[in-house]
């Protein structure tokens, strides 16, 4: 026996692939009878070649434990995700026009604050905002790009419309596992591949390399580019490693570089030292250089921040970029589109109630039992109360939290996230929900990937996808469907 | 090439390199205890002296047993020089480094590992010791083969060369030093037995798997001016003091900004070569082995110098 179809119930949830028991959507038609015709062996020999693909690859995570920290093997769903390629062709605009937005906001409050100044976005969210770095004020990076590199986080809920969650303009992870996701389908489902009609996805890091040269400060033709990584003990080492080697650039710690008396930054080598066009950072802004913010970095370069701000080097992302992903602000992004950019949003943002107007926060407080409560500048799922799942204690902890702080929390509907059909032991499929992670790049050019990250919630009913809290992944397909039988 | 990266490449091999002569070092010395006559004044302690580990040893341990030194040199996570923690010095290293080399190092290296994390144990008795240390120098010998077989000879290689010839050398000389230790510590105590010398300097040999090619170089009996002639003057076995810097010679040749280091290699083997009575078991001999001692301790530095980032 394989899989019966007709037993997987989506219950109230938007199912990303099957619409009601036994009937799959357009898109994924084919996937499913296939599916549908393995047996059980061989659904049960395809999990398998996943798990040896993942060991083969050396795929790992790192999980901070109190033991230390332990190298883990991704957990990863063989059934893919599948959403057609009009759907996505909308979805991939709206991020773009996000970011181009959210880019052009960026700048403007780091030289004129117009947008503060017409009232549009309330100053004293910004000025107080402590992602707001007064070291970049006055600073013009190339291009007037700030977060060349971002990474937003969406969801779809009953409607099956895509909202965005959040966005991530510091140090987004993930697309590596993107990436290796389908280089693990590939070998799992290899007949599906045959044909064109799934998109590719590995022009990633050839773009991303075009993105970052875009931004040398020196026109040469081989500007040197550099992944600045924290170090092997970071949890996305794997994917420092990874993009430094799939880019053909040196994947370098802050020790390897030293910033000279003409304020270029150079790295070590042994031929002497070598000049630094551009630096991929994976490094928190706080981290950067000790000269300008904590004092006590072994992780950063003294005098790098100088280095950037004379244009002698390009960072990526930008340090203060992250201002605009504060979560107050996100709930302002409708508003930046249409301020910057004069269009309406693509994309609609999930409906938020900021704690720091006392009507929406008094909305909040005597909802704590349905709503999702968020700091407004953690990330990694932490410091969040899920309302539904709450005990009266969380709530009460959390009704503290915000009297004392309103300005740092904001509240948002639970959302009913979609779900996809998860493979489990003996042909067993169930639904798990997920969501999804496209990354987008601003340089010269704007680009984003085809598709995303799939992060999958593993646990029944539960809604935290984050791999450090037990999520796992799957391939996402974007499916080409019209002209085509 | 980045400086951290040749720095790690460097020092993987080293580790490696360690790995193995500790696993021979322990073996011979087992063989030699069992040959030597009774009453014979050499102990165990010799080989901790011999790795210049006699404080970390004091401080772990009151009785300078087999059992303790043993497992001070194999297994002790305390003593940095241990096999142990040898080997995870070698996976530290190229785990941060796996993109310069075959992608099969880093899971030989891990083979490698958990062999020795699960069986090293078994060797502190006597019993199961000759297995384990014979499959330890098998696993080192493994990878040292596949680099060889598959690795382009680049700049990386050249760094793994240089770590691997230093450590060699290095690990050449302390062998030496400690056999004319013991013979001078046994003269000194008692009338020597009749071939206590010729036993100790035919283990000498082994530990360094040179004692066929000594035969067939030098055509003669084990006698020890012989033998210390041969471990460093000899320029076909590998193990040999000059062979050892001839590679580095060649190696250090092939990397960017070598002229100091070249120079460096040229001046230790004139100072290995000098006209010394090697028939004279005296401190004087003692003294031309610890010269060379510091010149490969600095040759160490120089390259550091060169090539390495600044120590913070």
């Amino acid at each position: 026996m394989g899989i019966d179809w007709k037993r997987y119930k989506p219950a109230q949830h938007f199912d990303e692939l099957i619409s009601s028991p036994g009937n799959a959507r357009a898109p994924a038609r084919r996937l499913v009878s296939y599916l549908a015709s393995l047996n059980q062996e061989e659904l049960d020999a395809r999990r398998q070649t996943a798990e040896a693909t993942i060991q083969q690859m050396g795929i790992t995570f790192t999980v901070y434990t109190d033991e230390g920290n332990i190298d883990r093997a991704w957990p990863f769903d063989i059934i893919p995700r599948v959403i057609s390629a009009k759907q996505w062709k909308k979805t991939a605009d709206g991020l773009a026009q996000r970011l181009r937005a959210l880019n052009l906001f960026i700048d403007d409050l780091y030289h004129d604050q117009k947008i503060l100044k017409d009232g549009v976005v309330p100053a004293h969210i910004i000025l107080d905002s402590k992602n707001f770095r007064q070291e970049c004020v006055g600073v013009s990076p190339p291009l007037g790009v700030w977060a060349h590199i971002c990474g937003t986080d969406l969801v779809r809920d009953k409607d099956g419309e895509f909202y965005v969650l959040e966005d991530n303009l510091r140090v987004p992870s993930g697309v590596s596992y993107m990436l290796e996701n389908r280089e693990i389908t590939k070998r799992v489902l290899p007949e599906f591949f045959e044909s064109d009609r799934i998109l590719p996805i590995d022009e990633y890091p050839s773009k991303l390399f075009d993105t970052l040269v875009s931004l040398s400060p020196r026109r040469v033709k081989h500007p040197e580019i550099v992944v600045l990584t924290p170090g092997i003990f970071n949890s996305a080492y794997f994917e420092h490693a990874y993009l430094a080697q799939q880019m053909g650039a040196e994947l370098v710690e802050g020790r390897d570089l030293v910033v000279g008396d003409d304020d270029c930054v150079y790295m070590k080598t042994i031929e002497g030292l070598e000049r630094v066009d551009v630096i991929y950072r994976r490094i928190d802004d706080l981290f950067l250089d000790p000269e300008v913010f904590k004092k006590d970095s072994m992780l950063g370069v003294p005098g790098l921040v100088r280095a950037w701000k004379k244009g002698k080097v390009a960072l990526a992302n930008a340090p203060g970029a992250g201002v605009a992903d504060d979560k107050v602000v996100y709930a302002f992004v409708p508003e930046i589109i249409k301020y910057y950019l004069d269009e309406d949003p693509i994309l609609p943002n999930v409906e938020t109630y900021l704690c720091e107007d006392e009507k929406q926060r008094n909305y909040v407080l005597a909802n704590l039992d349905k709503l999702v409560v968020k700091p407004a500048n953690e990330s990694g799922g932490y410091g969040m109360l899920v309302g539904p799942h709450s005990t009266k204690r969380e709530r009460d902890t959390f009704a503290e939290l915000i009297k004392k702080n309103p300005r740092n929390y904001i509240g948002q509907p639970t959302l009913s996230l979609s779900t996809a059909p998860t493979l489990f032991e003996n042909a067993n499929v169930e639904p798990r929900h997920l969501d999804l992670r496209p990354f987008i790049l601003q340089g010269e050019d704007t680009y984003v990937t085809t598709g995303g990250l799939t992060r999958v919630a593993m646990q029944k009913g539960s809604l935290v996808v984050n791999s450090s809290q037990g999520g796992g992944s799957k391939d996402t397909w974007i499916v080409d469907t019209e002209g085509k039988a | 090439m980045l400086s951290t990266v040749a720095e790690r490449l460097y020092w993987a091999a080293r580790y490696l390199e360690r790995v193995e002569n500790t696993a021979r070092l322990v073996k011979v010395y087992t063989n030699l205890i069992l040959d030597l006559p009774d009453g014979v004044n050499v102990g165990w302690y010799n080989l901790v002296e011999l790795n210049s580990c006699t404080e970390t040893f004091e401080k772990r341990y009151k009785n300078q047993t087999e059992r303790n030194v043993v497992k001070f040199l194999l297994a002790d996570d305390f003593n940095f020089n241990s096999m142990m923690s040898a080997l995870n010095a070698v996976r530290e290293n190229i785990r941060t480094s796996r993109d310069e080399m075959p992608v099969e190092t880093w899971e030989q290296i891990n083979e490698l590992h958990l062999y020795v994390k699960n069986n090293v144990q078994k060797a502190i008795s006597r019993s199961n010791r000759h297995e384990f240390l014979d499959g330890v120098i098998q696993g080192s010998q493994q990878v040292n083969g596949l680099l060889s077989g598959t690795m382009s000879q680049d700049a990386g290689w050249e760094f793994l060369r240089l770590g691997r010839n230093l450590e060699r050398a290095d690990m050449t000389t302390r062998i030496l030093d400690a056999g004319i230790a013991a013979i001078l510590q046994e003269s000194s105590t008692s009338e020597p037995a009749a071939n206590f010398t010729q036993i100790v300097w035919g283990n000498v040999l082994s530990s360094l798997s040179a004692y066929v090619p000594y035969r067939k170089a030098m055509r003669t009996s084990v006698k020890g001016e012989e033998v210390t002639r041969f471990l460093i003057e000899d320029t076909y076995f590998p193990r040999s003091m000059l062979f050892c810097l001839n590679h580095m010679q060649d190696a250090s040749s092939k990397l960017p900004r070598h002229d100091k280091v070249v120079k460096q290699i040229a001046k230790l083997s004139k100072q290995a070569l000098k006209e010394v009575d090697h028939t004279r078991r005296d401190q004087s001999f003692r003294d031309y082995i610890n010269d060379l001692q510091i010149g490969i301790a600095d040759l160490h530095w120089c390259y550091a110098e060169t090539w390495f980032p600044e120590q913070a």
